[in-house]
């Protein structure tokens, strides 16, 4: 018994993979550029805020790192109606991916900022900078540079998991693959496609944020 | 005819299906560690062709979507012409997934041995097998331990996706009695406190575990 595989469908349903391609991509890139600040601001909490501060942020941090993306997702877009906060599928599904990343990237800020060796805190301050501006234009861009390829890791972990964002019907690519193959009666085909599609994503993100870190940190690391 | 539901009965449905969530995180593991130990022999071994393939297996699993390979192996499986059970194609899938994740983790644990440990075996005129057993393995398994227990809940966390294919675990529970009562921020609520009641536990000790066995490492 022989099966024969078909994929003559992919020319027809391009501008759909295409589409749902794009918006793979603005998830990821919303995503990362709010979630990557986030993680910075509690990190900078975490690690040298003021301690009232700490508490709260610990609690979002373990919240998020120990439940599934797809329960957060789901928290916010079904959940949070309830108390009156409304949100379009895409909105829900850029505000999860920024929330769990920024949770994931305070960590590994926060582990860059305690590799900080203490003479540059105290060079900052004996040069009369404030606690933050010590942070600001000293301590954060060394850390961020020490961080930067977990940090991508992560970025591109967060990446893939937008794929359940087609869950609450956010139109990315795995949604334009659930809708094709409700059409074409491939599953295994169309996923094949999708896979592959997703495969080259990773591949091109990791690339891109070489790429960034080389532009953000243009010296070798001290 | 209305039912009304307590959070009690919320909650003991949800119980009672976050069993299956453990079961599958247990199938899981376990096999994705027996799986992933087999990769990992590979990936260091001699033969190049096989390195590559290993490397490839790692490479194809860490960087598609867990969703993608939950639905290839449902559909994949559904082509060999029976039908499949969404535990299987959920198990499977899982496990693959398990093993290449624990592969790359404890590639990096044994090639944190020096060389001179594997010289120093083959001077001895172990072979490559008897070199991993008696002395490599054993040295790697003390930083091998913190990452992964830490990846362990990563493996739970993943189960959750396991819904979209129609298993009935925690998460699925979840849709199904959010349909039922319409209380979406309490079950869901609950959702994400049962698996943080899973997770937690295993961050925490990954952590701890980390500070223990690495303090003679440690810098400040």
């Amino acid at each position: 018994m022989g099966y024969q595989f078909e994929f003559g469908w992919i020319v027809e349903y391009l501008p759909l993979i295409v589409s749902g391609i794009a918006t793979t991509i603005q998830l990821i890139a919303v995503g990362a550029v709010a979630g990557i600040l986030l993680g910075i601001a509690c990190a900078w909490v975490r690690a040298l805020g003021p301690v009232w501060l700490r508490p709260p942020v610990v609690a979002y941090v373990e919240l998020i790192r120990n439940t599934p993306f797809l329960i957060q997702l789901f928290f916010i877009f079904f959940g949070l109606p309830s108390l009156g906060v409304q949100m379009s599928e895409l909105q829900a599904a850029n505000l999860a991916m920024i929330v769990n990343l920024g949770a994931y990237s305070c960590e590994i800020v926060r582990a860059g900022i305690q590799a900080t060796p203490r003479g540059q805190f105290e060079a900052g301050a004996s040069l009369a900078m404030s606690p933050f501006e010590t942070f600001r234009h000293v301590v954060l861009i060394p850390a961020l540079q020490r961080i930067w390829p977990a940090l991508s890791s992560q970025v591109v972990i967060v990446m893939l998991g937008s794929a359940v964002v087609s869950q609450i019907a956010a139109e990315d690519l795995t949604f334009a693959a659930n809708y094709i193959q409700s059409r074409n009666f491939r599953a295994f085909e169309t996923y094949i496609v999708a896979t592959i599609l997703y495969l080259a994503l990773s591949i091109l993100l990791r690339q891109a944020l070489r790429g960034v870190g080389l532009l953000l940190f243009p010296r070798r690391a001290p | 005819m209305m039912m009304e539901f307590t959070t009690w009965d919320i909650l003991r449905n949800l119980l009672l299906a976050a069993r299956w969530t453990v079961l599958l995180s247990l199938v899981s593991f376990v096999g994705g560690a027996i799986v992933g130990l087999a990769v990992l022999f590979v990936r260091i071994g001699h033969r190049r062709w096989a390195r590559r393939c290993a490397e490839g297996y790692v490479e194809l699993f860490q960087g598609t979507p867990l969703l993608m390979q939950l639905f290839l192996a449902f559909f994949g499986l559904g082509l060999l012409g029976f039908d499949v059970p969404a535990w299987l194609a959920a198990g499977l899938a899982l496990i693959l997934w398990s093993a290449a994740f624990l592969a790359e983790i404890w590639r990096g644990c044994v090639e944190a041995i020096q060389r001179g440990q594997w010289e120093a075996s083959a001077s001895l005129g172990m072979g490559y097998l008897q070199q991993m057993r008696w002395v490599i393995l054993p040295q790697a398994l003390r930083i091998a331990v913190p990452p992964t227990v830490g990846f362990s809940m990563q493996v739970v966390k993943g189960t959750a996706l396991t819904s979209i294919i129609g298993f009935v675990e925690l998460s699925k529970a979840g849709t199904m009695v959010t349909n039922a009562t319409f209380q979406p921020f309490t079950v869901y609520g609950l959702v994400a406190l049962i698996y943080f009641v899973l997770c937690w536990p295993l961050s925490k000790s990954s952590q701890i575990l980390e500070r223990k066995l690495n303090a003679p490492h440690r810098h400040h």
